[in-house]
């Protein structure tokens, strides 16, 4: 009968496609996002964050950035900065959801932790030539979001998504760049929940000894590349300073340094390096530093 | 040709035309886009940067190229099955005009930023809209044609027609479901996790109802066209066919391995990933044992290679996707270059491959001349196949490159490599990828080169003739 009916058959071929669907996606909709998945302290959007996110979409940053930290041992401590893997309720306001498929560059789901830096001054001089910072990378430039923001459908938005807002948060958007807003959507990213000093703690390479690195010839050549590599975007090639102070002349013991690298300052900006530098690399960055010196 | 049907074919010609030029923009869009990760200062802001392209080179390959051919063949597949004319040869034309209209609309916007990021799915809401209106249109008029059919028995290929007909409905309106802001804007009606679950539902079971049903659908209506013998069991086809139709939609989440989708879903998507390769074999032993005591064909006859290649590599991707599908190898290679490395062999070996065949065999049946050149044909097929494997073969080997890069850990728990030390060495394999995309790039040329002259010998026929 089927292979003489069309209309049976197409009824049919829909029940059997419908039987999954049902089950795991349209099923779902009862526990997702609902009472069990929500954190009380992840905050919707502001107008501004909202337009940065607005404008991440519109440049496509999804195509080499994805949004999740997974629930992996080297996920969590190389896109955690310092927080835990993604949790649902972090994403409750996320209208598209961002998470992405390809990590063509890393992930950025809490970016927010690495650069606590409250001017985005990283942020600012990466997008406007990745290079500068990251030398091998290959992120285009983002420099022409330096125009005004367009601010038409800002209050729209929030009322479209619900989402709460006070004549304050508009007028923050006044003299706005596209710049600030982008900027302002990664230093939001991952920081609402609180990260534990605990977990924090456990994540951290604390050093188990003192300098290991005293004849300072032998590893000079792999020092100068580590530092060129992680340091000198802010830190100038020479350590003359630029976004960072100047780091010749640093009167600050070795455990200091290392303390400072692997934990960062966060009034000051300075991202901490425990993900990305090993107690090794670390050490030798102290020490060509204190080369400075002499 | 047709003494006893007058079959409309000016719209299979029409669509195959303009699914050609829509497939040679997005190997074009690709390979510039391979150059960018190499080379970013070919970025050109802001309008062909990488994040506004790539969408472009997704969307022209799988509507342009894909839809549009698709399109053509279902047209000429279900004439022929059915015995029978298209039901509405006017609908068919505007069919296209809206078409062209809606991909060209498509590059435009996604270059000017406008792009809802879901992928394949990025289209905004009034696009989005023009894409289901075409689909119906199409879906209409091949199903009136199948409803007022002369031939009563419906052959395989029209199950697999059919079934693509309400998949791709059903996914594409839930999936682009969302609230207008204004004209170019608009918030999707799902947020964060469920946004998620329901996009890879949308993601993998259009790769089922898109790149996976068409294409069986004309493997099984030419495979026996070209050998001259008929498909091998037509039960298992039926058995296949079912539980493909079955599984597929319970994989989606297999794309979101180790997120915060729930557990089960991760792994009931993990388990019909698995099952899933029973039926997707299914239709690789159709196709091979079709070939039995004829395989000297594979020699003799340039479509049969495009067809048996074409399959070839659909038992292949069919082997890998649900080996991806795993969680523990998931955690190794997914977000790296192996996936596009596994897309791309999809793409570019089985869907292109039977595209290829099919396409050849059309247009000799509609020029009513034998092809141009034989050989370009056969030129063609080494360039695309050796292009491909080119493509894939770096990037599996980019990926599980990276992939152990990134997981690798020091004595003491840290992470051994820095972000930029993995991309740094990944970096030689994207020179590779763009040459290959050149090389592709040269096999299509010559396939367009070849059908272009194979119609304008059929015209000279004719008119030598009147």
């Amino acid at each position: 009968m089927l292979e003489k009916n069309p209309v049976i058959f197409i009824i049919l071929a829909f029940v059997v496609i419908m039987v999954g669907t049902s089950i795991t996606m349209i099923a779902p909709f009862k526990w997702i996002n609902g009472p069990g998945d929500m954190i009380a302290e992840v905050k919707p959007y502001t107008p501004l964050q909202q337009e940065g996110r607005d404008l991440y979409m519109r440049e496509g940053c999804n195509n080499c950035h994805s949004q999740t930290v997974r629930t992996l041992a080297s996920d969590v401590e190389r896109y955690g900065y310092g927080g835990t893997y993604s949790k649902s309720g972090e994403f409750v306001y996320d209208r598209p959801h961002l998470w992405g498929s390809r990590r063509t560059g890393p992930d950025l789901a809490h970016i927010g932790l690495k650069y606590p830096d409250p001017k985005g001054a990283w942020h600012r001089k990466h997008m406007e030539n990745p290079q500068s910072v990251v030398p091998a990378s290959n992120m285009p430039s983002y420099a022409f979001l330096n125009v005004p923001l367009d601010t038409t459908y800002s209050e729209r938005k929030m009322k479209l998504l619900k989402f709460p807002y006070t004549q304050a948060d508009l007028n923050d958007l006044k003299g706005k760049s596209e710049m600030d807003a982008i900027i302002a959507y990664m230093r939001k990213l991952g920081t609402d929940i609180p990260v534990k000093k605990a977990d924090a703690a456990a994540t951290q390479v604390l050093p188990t000894a003192s300098n290991p690195f005293k004849d300072v010839e032998a590893i000079e050549k792999d020092a100068k590349s580590l530092f060129s590599q992680h340091c000198a975007s802010c830190h100038g090639e020479k350590r003359e300073g630029t976004l960072g102070p100047a780091l010749k002349g640093s009167a600050k013991s070795d455990a200091d340094l290392f303390k400072i690298i692997s934990q960062g300052i966060e009034a000051n900006g300075m991202p901490s390096f425990n993900t990305s530098l090993d107690e090794q690399k670390i050490w030798k960055i102290v020490t060509l530093i204190k080369l400075d010196t002499k | 040709m047709n003494a006893k049907t007058q079959y409309y074919d000016d719209s299979v010609k029409g669509f195959i035309i303009w699914s050609l030029i829509w497939g040679t923009i997005a190997v074009v869009v690709g390979i510039l886009i391979s150059l960018q990760l190499a080379w970013p200062q070919l970025n050109v802001a802001p309008y062909l940067t990488y994040g506004r392209l790539r969408p472009i080179h997704t969307n022209a390959g799988i509507f342009g190229w894909g839809i549009g051919s698709f399109i053509a063949m279902f047209f000429y597949i279900t004439q022929r099955l059915t015995k029978t004319p298209l039901w509405s040869p006017k609908l068919a034309r505007v069919t296209l005009w809206i078409f062209n209209v809606a991909i060209a609309s498509a590059a435009v916007t996604l270059a000017m930023g406008i792009n809802r990021t879901k992928e394949y799915a990025e289209l905004e809401w009034p696009l989005a809209i023009i894409v289901a209106i075409i689909w119906v249109l199409f879906s209409i008029n091949v199903f009136m044609t199948i409803l007022k059919r002369k031939e009563e028995q419906m052959y395989i290929s029209l199950w697999y027609i059919m079934a693509a007909l309400v998949g791709v409905t059903v996914l594409y309106v839930v999936n682009n479901l969302g609230v207008p802001l204004h004209l170019f804007k608009s918030y999707s009606a799902f947020a964060g996790t469920n946004d998620a679950n329901v996009q890879w539902w949308y993601g993998h079971n259009a790769v089922a109802m898109v790149l996976t049903v068409p294409p069986l659908a004309i493997f099984y209506y030419f495979l026996p066209k070209i050998t001259g013998n008929p498909i091998y069991s037509h039960r298992m086809g039926i058995i296949a066919f079912w539980s493909l139709i079955f599984m597929y939609l319970w994989t989606g989440a297999h794309h979101l391995l180790w997120t915060p989708i729930p557990d089960w879903i991760q792994t009931v998507a993990m388990a019909f990933s698995i099952m899933l390769i029973a039926p997707s074999w299914g239709a690789v032993m159709n196709g091979y044992l079709t070939m039995n005591g004829q395989w000297e064909k594979m020699k003799s006859n340039y479509l049969v290679k495009f067809m048996i290649c074409g399959i070839t590599f659909y038992g292949l991707q069919t082997l890998q996707g649900p080996m991806q599908a795993i969680r523990s190898f998931s955690a190794f290679i997914h977000y790296t270059d192996w996936v596009p490395g596994h897309v791309h062999m999809g793409t570019m070996g089985w869907v292109s491959m039977v595209l290829f065949g099919a396409i050849y065999y059309v247009t000799t049946t509609l020029s009513g001349a034998e092809i141009y050149s034989v050989k370009m044909a056969n030129t063609h097929f080494w360039l695309v196949l050796v292009g491909q494997l080119i493509y894939s073969i770096t990037m599996w080997i980019a990926g599980v490159q990276q992939g152990s890069m990134l997981l690798a850990t020091n004595p003491d728990g840290t992470l051994h490599y820095s972000f930029m030390e993995t991309m740094i060495a990944i970096f030689p394999y994207y020179k590779i990828r763009a040459v290959s995309g050149f090389v592709y790039l040269a096999g299509l040329a010559l396939f367009i080169y070849n059908i272009y002259k194979t119609f304008q010998k059929g015209e000279e026929s004719k008119t030598a003739k009147a």
